[in-house]
């Protein structure tokens, strides 16, 4: 076993591949800087950097896949999705569709995403819901770098186009590269567990669509992704002191969800709460409430999610993110 | 009349001395994300800034302090919401890439390029409401690669909208040099679309108030947009903590962590020929040397130190004014760190 920080092990999965498919190219914007370990072993040819014209780049690693490349596409973060949605929503996702079946667009978008560490509410968002509300795309969100290494692997070996999200409080890279710059004066409250954790020897594809049952308890299930996974287990284990027994289901991909493990754990529990970065209206923690209903699942439900947009003010950005204090309080109240 | 070096002079040095002083509310990690700053850019934004009038509204971009200061928002205000206070210019919600001031039609973005439609929608407004009044966009030549921007130029040459394109230019996206991004030149772009084009020395603060006087009578008078070009360089890079500035700043400190995982990829058994991979190290290195060849090095590209040079002959007034602007942000700053006031 091998000892990898979260985009260590991203990046350490993606070269392996690369390694055995000459199809992947990597491009985005300062992908050179920011991947310079992938350019210096992969050439200029297949690690490039993009002008900032996401509509353009996004839009272009849709009809590259469509030809026969692999292309992964990096953005700075999530939110400048926005600036070239088109690419994804009405190409990307709709391919195979309007193709009957007969053509798919296998691109990988690769974006940071999440807040915790005081960049205000253009730069924090998750976003997951809103793109996984689109028909036609994979969207991951793994919480640990053994998750997200081999996510990534699937992720390059899956047929259509797949988004996947590198929370920015797990990656090392990224909380350096854009909150700490080097200081030592800040503090974020990184999941120690999720920023490091042991990895394969060799990345082995962690197939997607597949729910993992981090913690087993009796009395509730918390059910949540990335960050928000481990916020659930530190709740859970401050929850055991009040006698409450709480199990933490990491969805690690949010479409397709694994509607089966969902409804398994928390047919046992009867109690379901989700835990979600992400916005709290027409989202991720309605769409678990409305399955499990669905399959006729009698069950209390609560949720903590970010209802507003999410504020500069640390302090205040503190309580509008799910954290465990909360956690612990919509659970006592369920109970 | 020829611009009053004087008052362009005490623009710049306050938003110089307000930026530095944020820097050290940043390294005291008071503020806890990014920060990018507007210095090397103050002759831009002064020139500028201190011709516009009651209703002009301004569109900003990440380095939105200097135009806010200069228009006349209050610098308390500024720092307690860099702060995250509640009392803030913004009740501590927008933060740094997000300042508002309704007062004075002026929006900020995180998101590059929006600049333009802002100051497009804006200028549509004034022609309605605030007829004689221009809407004034600025914006990084990383950002002319944007869709939204170049559209906006020409939505506002067909429908003839007082708009003033400002391009910062200062040759770097963040961390990749523009040249490298950016095919043909801006000129072109910009008279392709219909709008006079401007280039002047964004060091020069009484040039860039020269150049920009005449495009913006122009524009009031209902003539339409003009694209301002003007060159400047960013002495802390793209944001505070940047870090191509950090490596060639402290090499010892910064290298080791960077060259270990680099040599070993570069060695690394499965990948592409020799030759493919140095060509990759080259890219990373012709980064470091350029940003090593630091242009900041220089007061000469430091429009501040330019301007003060041209008015150092009256040294006596010279020092006045730098005291007296010293104890305003000083005060600024001990007002902010005080007690909470709302």
């Amino acid at each position: 076993m091998r000892t990898m920080y979260f985009t260590e092990a991203i990046d350490d999965a993606l070269a392996q591949a690369m390694a055995q498919d000459s199809r992947i190219i990597l491009f985005g914007e300062d992908v050179p800087l920011l991947r310079r370990n992938l350019l210096v072993r992969f050439g200029p040819n297949r690690v490039m950097g993009a002008p900032i014209s996401e509509s353009a780049f996004l839009g272009a690693a849709v009809a590259a896949a469509m030809a026969g490349l692999r292309p992964v596409v990096e953005l700075y973060m999530v939110d400048f999705l926005s600036v070239a949605m088109d690419a994804l929503l009405n190409h990307a996702a709709k391919l195979e569709s309007f193709s009957g079946g007969k053509w798919t667009a296998p691109v990988l978008v690769r974006a940071p995403c999440g807040g915790g560490y005081g960049d205000g509410g253009q730069h924090e968002q998750s976003l997951w819901g809103w793109l996984a509300h689109i028909p036609g795309l994979t969207v991951i969100v793994p919480s640990t770098p053994a998750d997200a290494g081999g996510l990534m692997l699937a992720a390059l070996d899956h047929d259509g186009p797949v988004i996947f999200l590198e929370q920015k409080l797990l990656s090392e890279t990224w909380l350096e590269f854009l909150a700490s710059g080097g200081r030592d004066t800040v503090q974020y409250d990184v999941p120690a567990e999720g920023a490091r954790g042991p990895v394969p020897k060799k990345w082995e594809p962690v197939p997607i669509g597949k729910a993992m049952l981090r913690r087993v308890g009796n009395d509730i299930t918390l059910v949540s992704v990335g960050v928000g996974v481990h916020r659930a287990l530190e709740a859970a284990d401050a929850l055991t002191k009040d006698g409450i027994s709480a199990g933490v289901l990491d969805l690690r991909t949010i479409s397709p969800l694994d509607r089966v493990t969902l409804c398994e754990v928390v047919a046992q529990t009867g109690r379901l709460l989700v835990v979600d970065e992400d916005y709290e209206g027409f989202g991720l923690s309605g769409e678990l409430a409305a399955i499990v209903l669905e399959a006729g699942i009698q069950i209390k439900y609560a949720r903590v999610c970010t209802q507003t947009t999410i504020p500069y003010a640390r302090s205040l950005e503190d309580q509008t993110l799910p954290n465990a204090e909360r956690i612990r309080a919509a659970v006592r109240q369920l109970l | 009349m020829p611009p009053d070096l004087w008052s362009l002079y005490t623009l710049m040095l306050k938003s110089r001395l307000f930026e530095e002083a944020i820097t050290q509310l940043w390294k005291d990690g008071l503020i806890s994300g990014e920060m990018h700053l507007g210095t090397g850019e103050e002759a831009i934004v002064a020139g500028i800034v201190s011709q516009l009038r009651e209703g002009d509204a301004m569109a900003l971009d990440h380095r939105c302090t200097p135009p806010l200061l200069m228009r006349g928002v209050n610098p308390v205000l500024i720092l307690r919401e860099l702060l995250g206070r509640p009392d803030g210019l913004c009740s501590g919600r927008g933060g740094h890439m997000h300042l508002f001031s309704r007062d004075y039609l002026a929006a900020s973005s995180g998101i590059v390029g929006a600049a333009g439609p802002a100051a497009a929608g804006f200028a549509l407004a004034a022609r309605y409401l605030r007829p004689g009044t221009i809407a004034v966009a600025f914006f990084g030549e990383g950002a002319m690669n944007q869709g939204m921007l170049m559209e906006s130029m020409n939505l506002a040459s067909v429908w003839n909208l007082p708009v003033l394109f400002v391009c910062k230019d200062d040759q770097w996206a963040i961390t990749t040099r523009s040249s490298m991004v950016t095919g043909g030149s801006l000129d072109e772009r910009a008279r392709g679309l219909g709008l006079p084009y401007i280039e002047v020395n964004g060091l020069d603060v009484g040039k860039v108030w020269e150049a920009v006087q005449q495009a913006i009578e122009q524009i009031r008078s209902g003539k339409g947009p003009t694209f301002i070009h003007a060159q400047c360089v960013h002495l802390e890079g793209h944001f505070l903590g940047y870090q191509l500035l950090r490596v060639t700043r402290h090499p010892f400190r910064e290298m080791p962590g960077i060259a270990g995982p680099l040599t070993r990829s570069l060695l690394s058994r499965s990948g592409t020929s020799l030759r493919d991979r140095l060509a990759g190290l080259r890219v990373i290195i012709s980064a470091l040397l350029t940003t090593l060849r630091d242009p900041r090095r220089y007061s000469t590209n430091d429009p501040v130190m330019l301007a003060r040079a041209a008015l150092k002959p009256d040294s006596a007034r010279l020092s006045e004014l730098e005291n007296s602007i010293e104890q305003e942000i000083a005060k600024a700053m001990s007002s902010a760190l005080g007690e909470c006031v709302t």
